[in-house]
């Protein structure tokens, strides 16, 4: 399809530019100029920006079809704008086969919506014991290797699933997270936690596990991204391994740099997340690490929850929340608050998680793939669980009025969602 | 702020869930209203008409005799029907959800739901689906509350004490998973009590506990130094020989109660525990049974003061 898209403020966060302008697609890419466009999209008070990449993203597919399809989630991507997404591994059974790859990168493919990048499990069945096949499943389509959520206590299996990696090149993303301190617990250790009687998980299982692998990318060289920082010590640790030069890279989630222990309430389920909630220090430290730039980038850290996996107790409810549809919104509010410049506030989920994924740059620049979101950035948006695509319902922001909403997302210079 | 959920819009006590957030109003109104249901209690005929025709389920999700013995005790002295269901061993191991379970018998026209549940925060959910008619009085939580026995305990304190506003209390052993110790923390420090002290191992408290409004000693005898008020917690067994306590024999001689320690607190100072004891573990014998112990009257008390939480939860 040859579009022309008209009377769009350009945004370009790679880059820093932001102004009016015309953008011309033709044969899935961003092109300098076009004879005949077979579309006009009037983007008059809309921004036109790089489609949003979300290096975190479940689509629950294979294994928990009654908590998301493919498609459900497929469609709440490009609702919201999103236009790439990586997947972590903990489906059922977990991402460690190469067929599994396959088969989940061409259900993908079929749907025709946001692309698919899939994380490959770094341990069979993510059990931390034997490593995966990682060159077999890099083939397959693997852009990373992980152990999602899982926590991998034995150091030896991590020293040498980081020495393999590092041979191939292929980058290893971890969360940090001390699999016996954290044990048993669901929620930040502290003030809040010890009123409301649930077991803590303390700010350092984080820092210490944080420490470990730096310690083992010293030893290693390998690549890691650390997912889903949660605490200002994590901050700390990661601003030194910058400095220092270590090949690692880093993410927070949206509901950290917006939200804290306190938001727990009288134990809303919405709020069982994994990592939890911190402390309000931990989440400015968060924010502003974002806006500094020692944190990449920020995800969606989209995990559908059925409603059963909620109506439960605290401690017994299912970790997660729905994020797609929501990622842009978010960025908004936390970039306002940080009073950063739109482009700035866009890179984190455009062009930074686009170099920590290793795909073609996100940028408006002939060339460059059209992956594109147009959006109204000062339309007001309800957050209203209902009217989510995504089969996920649960979200801590039910019922915010925030500000953002896409109009129209076009992948490979297709447009796949329109409002 | 969100509204306190255990309010109603007029901020009446619609269910009892925590003694955290209560006006002091609140709490004096419930401990005045035990008072006047002490009499029934020892009168001949032990029965008031105020529930009659209403109905009391006990929902016990946790195994538990004491506390759902004075609560059946309370609701029958309210002259109420009371159903006990024991949870553990029924729908719950048939794989029904929670919130299945208590709809299943507000279908059975339930007034007042006493529950005791193992995840801190279950009641909470419940008072979320019930109808509006429907009262949840919190039976203890996981290691949230256990408003009742805080009342209780707030109630033997004044009988005993009359003043909160001069005392000084401590609070002994297993903080960490105590749901006793916390409802009566918030309990003593709505009222006014001025000094409210905690005494354990760093590893049977939880991280930020000052901010309760406690003092924290690690050393029990400069805790229990000119004490009006010495509340022992049950320690279990299962926390012994991990990595919280290497022995009970070597608790015991750091933080059991003997006459020897209490010997430090006021010559009038009353011992408090809210059963089950472990004798030789965290209380001796001698004080357990001695002059200063007041352990079997907060029994009695507990009935009453059940009694008044029903009659006021189901007036609202």
């Amino acid at each position: 399809m040859r579009l022309h898209i008209k009377n769009g403020r350009l945004v370009d966060p790679a880059t820093g530019k932001d102004g009016p302008g015309d953008l011309y697609v033709d044969e899935g890419r961003i092109v300098e100029r076009l004879k005949s466009p077979e579309r006009t999209i009037d983007a008059k008070g809309l921004v036109v920006s790089p489609g949003f990449i979300d290096l975190s993203a479940r689509l629950r597919e294979p294994g928990y079809e009654y908590k998301a399809t493919l498609e459900s989630e497929m469609d709440a991507a490009v609702a919201g704008g999103v236009t790439s997404l990586a997947c972590p591994p903990d489906t059922d059974p977990p991402l460690d086969e190469p067929g599994l790859v396959d088969m989940l990168r061409r259900r993908a493919l079929s749907l025709e919506r946001a692309r698919v990048y899939p994380i490959g499990a770094l341990t069979m069945k993510l059990q931390g014991k034997a490593l995966t096949e990682m060159a077999e499943l890099a083939e397959a389509g693997c852009v990373a290797f992980s152990q999602a959520n899982v926590p991998l206590a034995d150091t030896q299996v991590l020293w040498r699933a980081l020495q393999y990696a590092a041979t191939f090149g292929f980058p290893v993303w971890l969360r940090a997270e001390d699999a016996w301190l954290a044990q048993g617990g669901v929620a930040h250790d502290g003030e809040v936690a010890t009123r409301l009687g649930l077991p803590g998980i303390p700010g350092f299982a984080e820092t210490v596990a944080l420490s470990t692998i730096l310690e083992l990318v010293r030893a290693t060289g390998a690549r890691v991204h650390v997912c889903r920082l949660s605490t200002a010590g994590a901050v700390e640790l990661m601003r030194r391994a910058k400095a220092e030069r270590l090949p690692v890279s880093c993410d927070v989630g949206i509901h950290h740099v917006h939200l804290c222990d306190r938001d727990l309430g009288y134990f809303d389920a919405n709020c069982r997340l994994e990592p939890p909630l911190r402390s309000q220090r931990d989440r400015d430290a968060l924010s502003r690490a974002l806006a500094e730039g020692t944190i990449d980038c920020l995800c969606s850290d989209h995990t559908p929850v059925d409603e059963d996996g909620k109506h439960l107790p605290f401690a017994e409810a299912e970790p997660g929340a729905t994020g797609l549809e929501l990622l842009l919104p978010l960025a908004l509010k936390w970039g306002q608050a940080r009073e950063l410049p739109l482009a700035a506030t866009l890179a984190r989920i455009t062009s930074e998680p686009a170099r920590i994924l290793g795909v073609a740059p996100a940028r408006l620049a002939p060339g460059a793939p059209a992956d594109l979101a147009l959006f109204d950035p000062a339309a007001p948006l309800r957050v209203t669980p209902e009217a989510l695509k995504s089969q996920g319902k649960n979200t801590p922001f039910a019922g915010y009025e925030l500000a953002g909403r896409v109009r129209a997302t076009i992948v490979g210079g297709a447009v796949v969602y329109e409002a | 702020m969100l509204r306190d959920p255990q309010l109603n819009a007029n901020g009446e006590l619609q269910h009892l869930l925590s003694i955290e957030g209560l006006p002091r109003e609140v709490l004096v109104q419930i401990l005045d209203t035990a008072e006047s249901f002490a009499g029934v209690t020892e009168r001949e005929v032990k029965k008031v008409p105020l529930l009659r025709g209403k109905s009391v389920f006990n929902l016990f999700f946790e195994p538990s005799t004491r506390t759902r013995t004075t609560f059946e005790i309370a609701a029958k002295r309210l002259s109420a029907d009371v159903i006990n269901l024991n949870i553990a061993v029924s729908s719950q191991s048939k794989g029904e959800s929670l919130l299945d379970t208590v709809a299943n018998l507000s279908a059975m026209q339930a007034d007042i739901f006493v529950v005791r549940h193992a995840s801190s925060g279950a009641p909470f959910l419940i008072a979320r689906h019930v109808k509006p008619h429907e009262h949840v009085i919190n039976a203890g939580d996981g290691r949230h509350a256990h408003p009742t026995q805080g009342l209780l305990d707030l109630f033997t304190i004044r009988h005993y004490k009359k003043d909160f506003t001069r005392l000084t209390v401590a609070v002994i052993g297993d903080v960490l998973h105590s749901r006793v110790a916390r409802s009566l923390i918030h309990g003593l420090t709505t009222l006014g009590a001025p000094e409210v002290r905690v005494i354990a191992p760093q590893t049977l408290l939880p991280s930020g506990v000052e901010a309760l409004g406690v003092r924290v000693f690690h050393d029990m005898r400069a805790g229990l130094k000119d004490c009006d008020v010495v509340v022992m917690l049950r320690l279990q067994n299962e926390r012994m020989g991990g990595a919280l306590l290497p022995s009970a024999q070597e608790y015991f001689k750091s933080y059991g109660l003997t006459a020897d320690k209490l010997h430090l607190a006021r010559p009038d100072a009353i011992v408090m525990h809210p059963g089950p004891m472990n004798r030789g573990v965290e209380i001796d014998s001698t004080v357990a049974d001695g002059p200063h112990s007041v352990i079997l009257p907060q029994v009695t008390f507990g009935i009453a003061v059940r009694m008044a939480v029903m009659s006021i939860v189901a007036g609202n």
